[in-house]
């Protein structure tokens, strides 16, 4: 018993989650669906039967197919094509990567931010906390929606822009997890011991007490990725996110869209599903983090 | 409580200025005012006389100042699409989305609510699960794609619903309103019920918690030793009491379903101030933007107001907190 507890304790981090992953079979699928989506938006190039976006590429007298027809030039469509004649399956594969991009790349910078902002509010305390929480509440008070708008009104469209407006919506559930983690934390005896060694103050919240604040920032950070490609598929459906020359899984559903009610249906459920399946495999992934990191849903 | 009320109200009031503010160093500062308070095909001399009117000479205080007071008497500037005050369009467009929007709430009430109680009654139970599997189904799945299968279903291959659009319109009262006419009401249900669904999720969440919050008390054991029917105790007793915590978090709600419509409109064509600001950022035409984002922010804002000092006055315990 006593050896058990002693293993279970100097289980690294990354065992733990993996452990925990692979006992939920549930977790375990939408993990591996993940994994191939990610690989497949990573090297899309390679698996797409055509480069979707190279005008010699695709052939418009192939325009509208629908699944599995056959082209002028014999190549078979799966999941049919769109009203210039590209490869559905294609498009669907570069959209995928543009979604994860924008997603991750949002969500690691909403990170970066959120994560500094809590850890300077809980050290420093005092006004400059009570400033950053009051402005938390506020951003956490405001639908998304409305923030993003806002967002995009000020700053104009554009790539850059799209990750700004999904930054400023979602560093503040960092932000408010770190504060809170870290405010406990710092009250325990090692960042105590650490103290009374003199070591500088942001030396003890990056080192010691930033690696203890990880398991919560673990858990967001997934559900926050998912968050941010469905928000940036929604305002790219809107037609104020991205911009058309990077189609994202949320632009082919709304060029699909436009043809859907003439029976068209290939050209926006496909990538709408993807984009459903994508979304909520890494929901479910972070959900299964969460009971693995929290020790109290744990017991 | 006036101590409390009033921090309240200050506090609504910063969060309104400072919302000005950046939307003010948003057009006017960073972008090129006239740039995006005229039309491209804008002549020399409207030109300088929208250069007049704003003093863009001023210092940034001076031009804040003067926004914020032409702002104050309802003067956002004129819209380049209708040509027409932009905070008039504005409010003609409101009662499309306020119809929305409460009909998506009255929905979520009459769906939520039973299937909540059911759920909570026995917990653990098969319909337990399946009434909350699929009320993480409704929270996860995005809006404009939830919205787009049910114009697939119930309008391209059912064909039973209308698909776009608001159909004919009534006048109850005096009151311009779908529910008057047959044609109104079915063109209603899908915009309706698209943007009830992840509300509908949510009130089945809380009203579950609340009954398994509740059934231990003394009060519901009173009730069956008074041998009162399990039937009655759920639906009478025990609904009123979690009823307060349900309606006021659909109160706060409702500002994010009028700023979420957004999307609804768009998928359905609705026409009301979601539609109308989308269209609005596609074409430039930014004094509609300016005026719905500082609108719909203060409308959110004294929402949230309302709720909060009702609350207080319903629960002492949470004025302490604020």
């Amino acid at each position: 018993m006593i050896t058990m507890t002693f293993l279970r304790k100097s289980e690294s981090m990354a065992a733990r989650i993996l452990r925990g992953l692979l006992s939920s079979p549930k977790a375990t699928i939408a993990a591996l669906i993940c994994l191939i989506l990610v690989f497949s938006a990573i090297f899309a190039p390679m698996i797409a039967p055509q480069n979707p976006y190279d005008l010699n590429e695709i052939d418009f007298f192939d325009a509208k197919l629908p699944p599995m027809s056959e082209g002028y030039s014999g190549m078979t469509y799966i999941l049919g094509t769109d009203g210039q004649g590209r490869d559905m399956f294609s498009a669907m594969l570069y959209g995928l990567r543009t979604s994860l991009a924008v997603g991750v790349t949002s969500g690691l910078l909403a990170m970066l931010v959120g994560t500094a902002l809590g850890l300077i509010a809980a050290y420093r305390g005092g006004f400059l906390d009570s400033f950053i929480m009051r402005f938390v509440d506020l951003m956490l008070g405001f639908p998304t929606i409305l923030v993003a708008l806002m967002v995009l009104v000020v700053f104009g469209q554009g790539v850059g822009k799209v990750i700004l407006a999904l930054v400023f919506v979602q560093w503040a559930y960092f932000a408010r997890a770190v504060r809170a983690t870290a405010l406990v934390e710092s009250g325990k005896e090692y960042a105590e011991a650490a103290r009374c060694l003199g070591i500088p103050a942001w030396r003890i919240m990056g080192g010691h007490i930033l690696p203890n604040c990880l398991p919560p920032l673990i858990v967001i950070g997934t559900i926050q990725v998912a968050s941010a490609i469905a928000a940036e598929a929604t305002l790219s459906f809107l037609g104020i996110g991205l911009p058309i020359t990077q189609p994202s899984l949320g632009l082919l559903i709304s060029n699909g869209y436009q043809v859907m009610l003439a029976g068209l249906y290939w050209m926006s459920v496909y990538p709408g599903l993807l984009l459903l399946v994508l979304v909520f495999s890494v929901n479910i992934v972070g959900d299964r983090l969460r009971e693995i990191l929290n020790p109290r849903l744990a017991q | 409580m006036t101590v409390f009320i009033l921090r309240r109200v200050l506090q609504a009031i910063l969060v309104l200025l400072v919302t000005s503010v950046v939307v003010f160093l948003g057009v006017y500062a960073i972008g090129d005012p006239l740039e995006i308070l005229l039309p491209a095909d804008a002549s020399m001399a409207e030109r300088a006389q929208v250069a007049a009117s704003l003093n863009l000479d001023d210092p940034l205080p001076l031009q804040y100042w003067t926004f914020v007071t032409s702002a104050l008497q309802g003067d956002f500037g004129r819209s380049f699409v209708y040509n027409r005050p932009a905070l008039d369009v504005i409010f003609e467009r409101l009662p499309a989305t306020l119809e929305l929007v409460t009909t998506s709430l009255i929905l979520s009430l009459i769906l939520g609510i039973p299937l909540g109680l059911v759920a909570g009654v026995k917990p653990g139970s098969v319909t337990d699960e399946s009434i909350m599997t699929g009320s993480i189904l409704g929270f996860s799945l995005p809006n404009f794609w939830q919205g787009m299968m049910l114009i697939m279903i119930f309008a391209v291959w059912l064909g039973w619903l209308p698909s776009t659009g608001r159909g004919q319109t009534g006048e109850v009262l005096g009151i311009r309103t779908s529910y008057a006419t047959w044609d109104g009401f079915i063109h209603l249900l899908l915009p309706a019920t698209n943007l009830a669904l992840a509300q509908i999720a949510l009130v089945i969440r809380l009203t579950r918690t609340g009954v398994q919050e509740t059934m231990p008390l003394d009060f519901v054991k009173y009730a069956r030793a008074r041998g009162i029917s399990e039937r009655r105790i759920l639906f009478v007793h025990v609904l009123k009491t979690i009823l307060i915590p349900i309606v006021t978090v659909l109160g706060i709600e409702f500002g994010s379903l009028i700023a979420f419509a957004v999307v609804t409109e768009t998928i359905f064509a609705w026409p009301g101030v979601g539609k109308l600001i989308i269209d609005s950022i596609n074409m430039l035409d930014r004094p509609i933007v300016v005026a719905y984002i500082l609108v719909i922010v203060a409308m959110f804002i004294v929402i949230n107001l309302v709720v909060d000092v009702l609350y207080s006055l319903l629960d002492p315990r949470i004025r302490s907190r604020a």
